[in-house]
């Protein structure tokens, strides 16, 4: 369960207070599927940011599977990042100087768990790339670099996973199965999936939809039949 | 796998492609350590050598020596000691002029008087093989080979040596404790002990040494048998000397030999500490990325330091074992290269203490020195995965940051611990730190101040490209300090020691060039200097300087007398113990001589030049005037033969010793000594070389006591070791440029990056690569100047502190020739900063584009 209670965000820009998200509040029970919709500059980068725990907001309040993320610092964040939380990002974000097996063993072996290298090879082979875990980064494309990032999200089975425009950099057909991967993975295991995006179409597919303009919320929508896509 | 392990092996896959890199800056570092790992195993060699061969060297377990004949009460004490088991053997080494009848050649040498069973150690090998044995068995001479060489003589001549005549049976071939330098002052000669009268030299006042060595029961402590004799011995004027103190000596000596090295390398160490720590800021750069990466991976901060500080630990230490490698080669060379600096045989090894030594130091300070910009690291957000800011700003850290703070305590003090150690008093250190530091901060300010100049003077009307360059000054994340520090401190150091080894040893070029003598005759008795005058000028030669010489020790200072003072070792506050017991050769005169200044109080006014009652007047040279720790005014009583002279210091002197002039310690207002027997020595000019000989000949053929020295072949010798010295020098100002070099690639490194980046980018909106060229140009350019100028600024602070206080001689900075290490800085940092540009022209605009 993720819940944001007035969550408020404001920099300060010289003598200017820029107010960049104003008191969101929802929440999302486990297992949900959301897309955060809105224009560029509506907050939706902020916003998975203060949800992710990679940032604080200025007010307000955010619970990630029942921790206050305001009352943690930095490193408890961090650690609960690498148990609960997992990313995928438009620019995939790969360490370029690891393998993709390697990649996908970051999380497991920064918490010191045990068969991290069969684990990583097992979910390698379930995005599909079970022959090229070897390659680095650069000698992959788009959409493999992408379903590694999504192995490597989910490595550590994530209760909720964040994906930052994850369909943003490829073509319309290799974004439709990066979009139906991580589907299968949000039914099969049951995680939570955040999406942000620009793409309608993509948003249309998630099980709720909440639309940001200016920094606020103009529209949460559930649509119950999209689960069963 | 636990968290460890999986951090360990993250750090060692994470720094795949980064390892050649990492390890080109932390390269930095590795001619510092070798510096230090060549210095200290070398010197452990040496020191390890003396011990092993000190006992052959001075040819027996303890030495006493004496300028003067042994009293008999001396004699009866060695009389009862060897009656105890204790064998002595006798040398009385003194100088002669050397004569081959058959060819006429002379020669000044050092005769060696000896004792049957000399020496108690060792063997002195000689050629034809076996001919020591001989030498006992009539008045034979075994001679050093190059007194055959300049002779012209050979195996069987017949040797005259005052008026002793000898057979040369042998030549020596190896003898222990052969030092290079001591046969300057002449060749050795050995002949038997008991022939020594029959030369008729020791006459009243010669100079001689009479020493006499022991070999002492296995097990005995030489300083412990000792103990006891020593005030005795010292009563009558005999000096003790134990194989112990030779050792220590000598270890002293080759400190003072090995220490300004070993401070270069330190610096050289430091400099290259300044070189991780710009290019660990490069790296820094490259990883902010797969920082962010981690940290929302759930890496904690520690996590992330663990894997870097992990690889530049790592990289610092192969860094380190670099140098190391390259310290023990340079080792195993350094014996060819000092031959004749040092008294033994050096016996190369190994010397694992210094090797970990160097490791630790070398490894250390590439850590300690990496650590400050990787601190940054653990404030990289993983919000940077979402929204990346400038690699600066992300970097930034506040000066209150604490870990910082510590880091750069922890840095200064790790500086000042390595300085404390390898100096060799806490004064040198601290002055060395003081110095360093100084030169850092006058570093930063002048960046500073190029930034904010850069910043204020930009004008609107310059060429865009020079506009461009000169803003690349001040912009974010601009490279002014890091280049500048780096540049100006390289440009420092080697303008320092190009500075302090032109200034010391011009002491000794100008100073041998500005002297007209160049024959002295010494041991002219009194009633042969009217002789020795007028072969002199009958050879149409000129007499520069006829100095008498009267022979004198101190009987007490201030109505003290010595044997009540408590006389200190050399350079401890007090009165030193050499200086006190040492026996004075002083001489009397009215003027000053050309090659001493007066510097505190007033040279002999009229009154002290006229003979009548009252105290008489001395002036001391400065130097032995701090030995004896006394000040213009204060009364010496002096012992001259017996009768008790009571005097007041009204001057002190600075004398150019390297003059080759005959030079004094003490020199008397005249009416004090006339009445003292005294000797001459009398300096004399020949301007024909090859009249010399003929000159020496004359006069050695009618006075055979007195011995003659040709100056010229001393300062010929002189200068031989000089440039040996000044090369050596050299070769480490060298070696500074070759440690900046690193340095100055790291440096640049740290924004290369941007600079590339920017360059691409320029190219694709129509920048040509002359442009292009023209932008880094002005930006390297300035920097250049910029450190280049300040290095050399500083190097004439850094040297004028060197030579005046160190080396304790005027200082005047050359500035052409630093000019030129300045301009060759600059050319250095153009090279490579159009080096980085390179890649600018590799880079197609295309992959820049898909990369950004």
């Amino acid at each position: 369960m993720l819940i944001a209670r007035e969550v408020t965000k404001e920099y300060q820009s010289g003598d200017q207070t820029i107010v960049v998200l104003r008191d969101v509040s929802f929440t999302i029970p486990q297992g949900a599927f959301v897309a955060i919709v809105g224009p560029s500059g509506s907050g939706k980068t902020t916003l998975l940011g203060l949800l992710a725990g990679l940032d604080t907001p200025t007010r307000g309040t955010v619970v990630l599977d029942e921790s206050d993320l305001g009352r943690l610092n930095e490193n408890q964040r961090a650690r609960l990042r690498g148990e609960k939380v997992g990313f995928v990002f438009q620019t995939f974000q790969l360490i370029p100087t690891l393998t993709a097996l390697e990649n996908v063993q970051v999380p497991l072996e920064l918490r010191g768990t045990p068969g991290a290298t069969e684990r990583a090879r097992d979910l390698i082979a379930r995005v599909g790339l079970g022959a090229r875990g070897h390659h680095f980064p650069t000698q992959l494309s788009g959409g493999e670099q992408q379903r590694v990032a999504i192995a490597r999200a989910f490595a550590n089975s994530p209760k909720i996973l964040f994906a930052d425009e994850p369909t943003g950099n490829l073509d319309a057909a290799t974004g439709g199965r990066i979009f139906e991967l991580l589907q299968s993975l949000n039914s099969d295991g049951g995680s939570t999936i955040i999406l942000v995006t620009h793409d309608a179409t993509l948003a249309s597919r998630a099980s709720r939809t909440i639309r940001l303009l200016d920094g606020a919320v103009v529209e949460d929508t559930e649509r119950p039949a999209a689960v069963a896509v | 796998m636990g968290p460890a392990r999986g951090i360990w092996s993250l750090a060692w896959r994470e720094s795949r492609n980064a390892r050649r890199r990492l390890l080109l800056y932390m390269s930095s570092i590795s001619l510092g350590v070798a510096a230090l790992v060549a210095i200290d195993s070398f010197s452990s060699n040496i020191i390890q050598s003396v011990k092993e061969q000190s006992r052959a060297m001075m040819g027996g377990d303890l030495t006493f020596n004496s300028s003067k004949p042994l009293t008999p009460k001396v004699d009866s004490l060695i009389d009862s000691l060897s009656r105890g088991g204790i064998e002595f053997a006798r040398v009385t080494t003194f100088p002669s002029m050397a004569v081959a009848p058959r060819t006429a050649g002379t020669r000044f040498a050092q005769v060696r008087g000896v004792t049957g069973n000399y020496p108690l150690y060792g063997t002195i090998v000689t050629e034809p093989a076996g001919r020591w044995s001989e030498l006992h068995k009539g008045a034979n001479a075994i001679v050093d080979p190059s007194l055959l060489t300049t002779l012209n003589a050979r195996v069987g001549d017949v040797l005259r040596l005052g008026f002793g005549t000898f057979t040369i049976i042998g030549t020596v071939k190896d003898a222990p404790g052969a030092a290079g330098i001591a046969e300057v002052f002449g060749p050795r000669i050995y002949i038997p002990a008991r022939y020594v009268a029959e030369t008729q030299l020791l006459v009243f006042g010669s100079t001689a040494d009479r020493s006499v060595v022991a070999k002492l029961p296995p097990r005995v402590d030489p300083d412990k048998f000792i103990g006891p004799l020593r005030h005795r011995l010292q009563n009558e004027q005999v000096r003790v000397r134990t194989v112990t103190q030779t050792e220590m000596s000598t270890a002293d000596a080759i400190e003072n030999l090995t220490s300004f090295i070993g401070i270069v390398g330190l610096v050289a160490l430091l400099l290259g500490g300044i070189g991780v720590a710009s290019g660990v800021r490069a790296f820094v750069a490259r990883k902010i990325d797969t920082v962010a990466v981690l940290r929302c991976l759930g890496a904690s901060s520690g996590q992330v330091m663990a894997i870097y500080v992990t690889q530049a630990a790592a990289m610092g230490l192969l860094g380190a074992a670099a140098g190391a490698a390259l310290g023990v080669g340079v080792q195993f060379l350094l014996p060819n290269l000092i031959t004749g600096f040092v008294p033994v045989d050096i016996d190369v090894t190994l010397v694992p203490a210094a090797v970990l030594t160097g490791l630790a130091i070398g490894g250390w300070i590439a850590l300690i020195f990496a650590l400050r910009p990787l601190l940054a690291l653990r404030n990289v957000s993983p919000l940077q995965t979402l929204r990346r800011d400038t690699d600066s700003n992300v970097l930034r850290m506040r000066w209150t940051d604490s870990p910082r703070l510590i880091v750069d305590l922890a840095l200064v003090s790790s500086v000042v611990a390595i300085a404390l150690m390898r100096a060799r008093t806490p004064e040198q250190a601290f002055w060395m730190s003081a110095a360093t530091g100084a030169a850092i901060l006058a570093l930063s300010l002048s960046a500073a101040l190029l930034s904010w100049a850069a910043r204020r003077g930009l004008r609107s009307g310059w060429p865009y490209v020079v506009r461009q360059g000169v803003a690349n000054l001040y912009r974010p994340g601009n490279q002014t300090r890091a280049v500048t520090l780096a540049l100006g401190f390289g440009a420092f150091l080697v303008s320092t020691l190009y500075l302090v080894q032109k200034n010391v040893l011009r002491q000794f070029s100008t100073a041998a060039a500005a002297s007209v003598g160049n024959v002295v005759f010494f041991d002219v008795q009194q009633d042969q200097s009217a002789g020795v005058d007028s072969i002199i000028r009958g050879g149409g030669h000129g007499v520069i300087q006829t100095a008498p010489v009267v022979t004198m020790r101190i009987a007490s200072i201030n109505g003290r007398s010595v044997t009540d003072m408590r006389p200190v070792r050399r350079g401890e506050p007090g009165r030193a113990r050499w200086a006190l017991r040492r026996e004075f050769r002083s001489t009397f005169r009215d003027k000053p001589a050309a090659s001493e200044k007066v510097t505190a109080g007033k040279w002999f006014g009229p009154a002290a030049l006229r003979p009548g009652p009252g105290i008489g007047e001395i002036s001391l040279e400065s130097g032995i005037s701090e030995e004896l720790n006394v000040k213009v005014g204060d009364t010496i009583t002096w012992n001259v033969q017996g009768v008790e002279i009571p005097t007041r210091i009204t001057s002190f002197r600075l004398v150019t010793w390297t003059r080759f002039e005959p030079n004094f310690f003490v020199v008397f207002a005249p009416p004090v000594l006339e009445a003292a027997p005294r000797q001459y020595l009398v300096l004399a000019q020949v301007r024909d070389p090859s009249a010399v000989v003929l000159l020496q000949r004359a006069v050695v053929n009618r006075f055979p006591n007195v011995s003659s020295l040709d100056l010229t072949s001393i300062k010929r010798a002189v200068d031989r070791i000089v440039g040996r010295a000044s090369l050596a020098i050299r070769f480490m100002a060298l070696f500074s440029f070759a440690v900046a070099i690193p340095v100055l690639f790291s440096a640049v490194s740290a924004t290369r990056r941007a600079r590339v980046r920017e360059g691409v980018l320029l190219k694709t909106l129509g920048a040509t690569r002359g442009q292009i060229a023209r932008i880094l140009l002005a930006e390297y350019s300035l920097l250049g100047v910029l450190g280049g100028l300040t290095g050399m600024l500083l190097s004439i602070a850094g040297g004028w502190g060197v030579v005046r206080y160190v080396f304790k001689v005027p200082f005047t900075p050359a500035i052409a020739p630093i000019m030129g290490i300045a301009a060759a800085i600059i050319s250095l940092t153009l090279l490579i900063g159009l080096l980085a540009g390179r890649d600018v022209f590799r880079e197609t605009p295309i992959a820049a584009l898909r990369d950004s």
